[in-house]
């Protein structure tokens, strides 16, 4: 690739040993990351490593009992989800969590609420002030539309559409927030190849049109090594990996617990 | 209105600013942009043609050069034919699916020097295949994105193209105009490549006469005038569109609307509500099979309402429509009708403000077609070609009937000959095919008739009825008529049935294979909760071999009422395990079968089928997926014997 329009930065976020349990089960222990600016970052590893919980610690879903989070500087050992959505973090979701009866154009303009402004008078009024600030949000929906190609469902209720394109809404409603973080917890899961690429394509889009930092989950190595600039693996709650792809790749411990070794 | 041949803006340039002038306030072009539709008058269009215009003049570009147009219908792609066209030079618009290789021959052919294409998608074909084209010099994009990291330096934005043009249009000022006044009414305005189902594609050339000839016979005709909306949504590479959305756009001064996306098409019809609709029969058939789709899963009550005021429209409405003497009471059961039924239902579909539409291309069945109509929709028929600059017949108003494509247009003169094949001769007659003189000297004669291929006679009304193509009909074995092209129209008139090849020249019994609708026979399949993993699992189904067999030996009790045809009943066929498609060479750009390669590449299922004692058959195909890979499948199809009526069972009825 040659150079890129946003190149990496400072970092953005880091998790400094964080350790997870529910009960006596333990989902995380000891995990620390870094992201930096700009950067694609993915976290791989195979079922029940812990990948997702990373992803609900990062954004504030779950409380992890020891270790701290700093994102822009800023260090929080606590946050809920809508503080981090304020921050500018936002996320899809493993198991498509959009609004089923609701169009794909009211779907991305609810990824706009955290920026609208105008009391809900005006807004239930539709007049004034409250609708020209609805125009503006509009004509960025629109863009999104357009950027991911979605312009022929634009009116169809989401629960109609096939799940390969519901993944796309809810991409587009994650952008929708303009996050500084995007965080996609396994957004090519169930996909065929085609959807698969097109995927790709749309998260290499984003990076490089919006200079969104994402952090992604997913199962499909092939995938993730095409597109991240760094790769962290998790395996039965630990890290045991974490680098740029090709490092990664060549990682003994890394193809062990990919292939499979007996633990004890 | 000036009457037909003495339109004296002789170009489309000219023509051009005629109506920046008359009407330079009426909206020319509509694009749908982020959701908005955007609104480009007559006088805007001139300024936005004569800028890129002198763009590419101060690019180097030439009387008499040839310029590559690609991508889908585009305002800005519009306007770059007409900009070609202005400095002298020849668009020449290409099919936007083709793939890159199919594109080598045309621009090789057509020696073309410049391109003007739509997005990353037609650029990355021509930096593919430039090595190939050695006069291709410039390429002009019109939409940037993801291109940022292009920087070939035959690269050019569209916009910054039209500045160049604008810089120019100040230094040289009447110099454009004058290049404009010099076009003339004989020279080439456009080349277009047939996709021909042999061969490689011929180029096409039609002077400005050819293609304003027959926008004034659509216009006078039809009664268009300037405040037609139309919605441009057919390949741009295509007779149609250059003489719908550029030939008579520019005779009559009509708004040409362009699709949001190829996927949007349905609802911006909905939005534009065109007066004016052209569609090939498929168009129609998916509009009809939405509609039954949604009628089956609505409730009790919308299905009667449905159903009662269809049968009233089934009754009367083709009547009304043609203007006939119908009853008081059944004209008041239809007002009701279409106040309940037909009204809402042209709404949903976006053909309220239709005042005419027309279909060709292919045999439309005549259920759809009177559904249609009885609905109020006043749909016709037309026969043309390429090398007509599309008009040799049309149904006129009040004439208008499924199996027949009406009498010669005004201006044309049509003959058959003793083999049956049909000829024309009329003013839209094409010029030659490019750089191929003995083509040229096949099909059209000294003094300009010319061949058509297609077999066809008048009816007793003086309406032409055409049958097939004059050298795909043949003869079974006991030397009786067998077309094919005939048998298999009847069957695609069947919902289930997408795609259909016949065999039986020169054999004792004739065969097909047969492409399942995915869509009617998936949903079909659905209701009655047989599960299927996809195309090729749903054709080998024994319940699909059963219902397809149902259509089948409908046709075949059809065909027995006809003494000629009686022996071309079909005995036996096979669905296919992959569609057929034009991506594997089987189809051409605008689906007709191509029997040649499916010939070569399904060679052990005919002869399967020709052999009494196999009732299966093992096949492996050649598929190219979308992005110009290649793969095989393999698949055990089943073959089914048909009944057929003979004459003993039909006097025994």
């Amino acid at each position: 690739m040659s150079e890129r329009r946003h190149p990496i930065g400072e970092q953005l976020l880091s998790v400094d040993h964080i350790s997870l349990s529910f009960g006596g089960v333990k989902a995380l222990s000891d995990i620390s990351l870094y992201v930096k600016e700009h950067e694609i970052f993915s976290i791989i590893g195979p079922n029940g490593a812990g990948k997702t919980s990373m992803l609900n610690v990062i954004n504030g879903f779950y409380h992890p009992q020891e270790g701290e989070i700093t994102f822009r500087g800023v260090h929080r050992k606590r946050m809920r989800p809508y503080e981090a959505a304020k921050q500018g973090i936002a996320r899809t979701f493993q198991n498509v969590a959009l609004f089923k009866g609701m169009s794909t154009l009211d779907n991305l303009m609810s990824g706009r609420l955290l920026k609208m402004h105008k009391n809900i008078f005006w807004q239930a009024l539709h007049l004034g002030p409250a609708r020209e600030e609805e125009l503006q949000h509009r004509e960025k929906v629109e863009e999104i539309i357009d950027f991911l190609e979605i312009q022929a469902i634009r009116k169809v209720p989401v629960g109609r559409l096939p799940y390969g394109l519901q993944k796309r809404v809810e991409l587009g409603r994650a952008l929708a927030m303009e996050p500084d973080l995007l965080l996609l917890d396994e957004p090519m899961a169930g996909m065929n190849l085609e959807e698969k690429q097109d995927m790709c394509r749309f998260i290499l889009d984003i990076n490089e049109e919006y200079g969104t930092t994402m952090i992604l989950i997913e199962h499909d190595m092939g995938v993730v090594m095409d597109i991240s600039d760094r790769v962290a693996v998790l395996d039965y709650g630990r890290k045991i990996a974490d680098g740029p792809p090709d490092e990664v790749r060549a990682n003994q411990e890394v193809i062990d617990a990919y292939l499979g070794v007996s633990h004890d | 209105m000036r009457p037909v041949g003495t339109s004296v803006p002789d170009t489309f340039p000219k023509l051009l600013l005629e109506h920046a002038q008359q009407r330079g306030t009426r909206p020319a072009y509509r694009e749908k942009d982020l959701g908005i539709w955007q609104t480009w008058t007559w006088s805007e269009t001139k300024e936005a043609i004569l800028r890129l215009a002198a763009g590419m003049k101060s690019m180097g570009l030439r009387r008499g050069d040839a310029v590559a147009i690609v991508g889908d219908n585009r305002p800005h792609l519009y306007w770059a034919i007409v900009a070609a066209q202005a400095v002298g030079a020849l668009p020449v618009p290409l099919y936007q699916d083709s793939v890159a290789e199919e594109m080598i021959h045309v621009l090789t052919n057509a020696d073309v020097r410049f391109a003007v294409v739509e997005d990353q998608e037609q650029t990355d074909k021509m930096l593919e295949i430039r090595d190939r084209c050695p006069m291709l010099e410039a390429v002009i994009y019109n939409d940037s994105r993801g291109m940022r990291h292009y920087d070939q330096p035959i690269l050019h934005l569209y916009e910054s193209v039209q500045e160049k043009g604008a810089a120019y249009l100040r230094e040289h000022p009447g110099e454009l105009e004058a290049d404009i006044a010099q076009g003339k009414s004989e020279d080439i305005a456009i080349l277009l490549y047939t996709s021909g189902t042999t061969g490689l594609p011929k180029g096409v050339s039609l002077s400005f006469g050819n293609l304003i000839f027959s926008g004034e016979v659509g216009r006078d005709f039809d009664q268009l005038t300037d405040q037609e909306e139309t919605l441009a949504y057919l390949p741009m590479a295509w007779v149609g569109d250059n003489v719908f959305s550029i030939g008579q756009a520019y005779v009559a001064g009509f708004c040409v609307n362009c699709p949001e996306s190829p996927e949007t098409v349905l609802t911006d019809l909905r939005e534009i509500g065109p007066t004016y609709y052209f569609a090939p029969p498929s168009v129609y058939e998916r509009m009809l099979t939405q509609v039954m789709i949604r009628i089956e899963d609505a409730g009790a009550l919308k299905q009667w309402l449905f159903n009662t005021f269809m049968a009233v429209a089934r009754r009367c409405g083709t009547d009304i429509l043609d203007g006939k003497s119908v009853s008081a009471s059944d004209r008041l059961l239809y007002a009701l009708g279409e106040l309940c039924v037909y009204g809402p239902l042209k709404n949903v579909l976006g053909l309220s403000r239709i005042r005419v539409a027309y279909t060709a291309g292919e045999a439309i069945g005549p259920e759809l077609f009177a559904f249609f109509r009885s609905l109020g929709i006043n749909i016709k028929q037309l026969y043309g070609q390429t090398e007509a600059s599309v008009f040799i017949c049309a149904q006129p108003n009040g004439q208008v009937r499924s199996d027949t494509v009406g009498p010669p247009t005004p201006g044309v003169e049509v003959r058959i000959d003793d083999s049956g094949e049909v000829f024309y001769r009329s003013p839209g007659v094409f010029q030659a095919y490019h750089k191929n003189p003995e083509a040229t000297a096949k099909t059209k004669s000294e003094d300009n008739w010319v061949a058509t291929g297609d077999a066809g006679f008048f009816d007793n009304e003086g309406h032409l009825k055409i049958i097939d193509r004059v050298k795909d009909v043949g003869r079974m074995s006991d030397s009786s008529l067998f077309a094919p092209k005939y048998i298999e129209n009847k069957l695609k008139f069947f919902a289930f049935i997408k795609h259909v090849v016949c065999f039986g020249d020169g054999r004792e019994y004739a065969t097909a294979f047969i492409n399942i609708d995915l869509n009617a026979v998936g949903n079909w399949a659905e209701r009655r909760g047989l599960a299927y993993s996809g195309f090729t699992d749903l054709s080998a189904r024994t319940e699909v071999y059963d219902l397809i067999q149902e259509c089948v030996e409908s046709v075949n009790a059809d065909l027995a009422r006809d003494e000629k045809l009686r022996n071309s009943q079909i005995a036996r066929f096979l669905l296919l395990h992959k569609e057929l498609d034009a991506d594997d060479g089987e189809l051409t750009r605008t689906s007709k079968v191509r029997r040649n390669i499916i010939d070569e590449r399904y060679g052990p299922l005919i002869a399967a089928l020709y052999d009494p004692s196999q009732d299966h058959c093992q096949i492996e195909a050649q598929i190219t997926f979308e992005d110009g890979r290649k793969g095989t499948i393999r698949a055990d199809l089943a073959i089914r014997d048909c009944k057929r009526v003979t004459e003993s069972v039909k006097a025994a009825a």
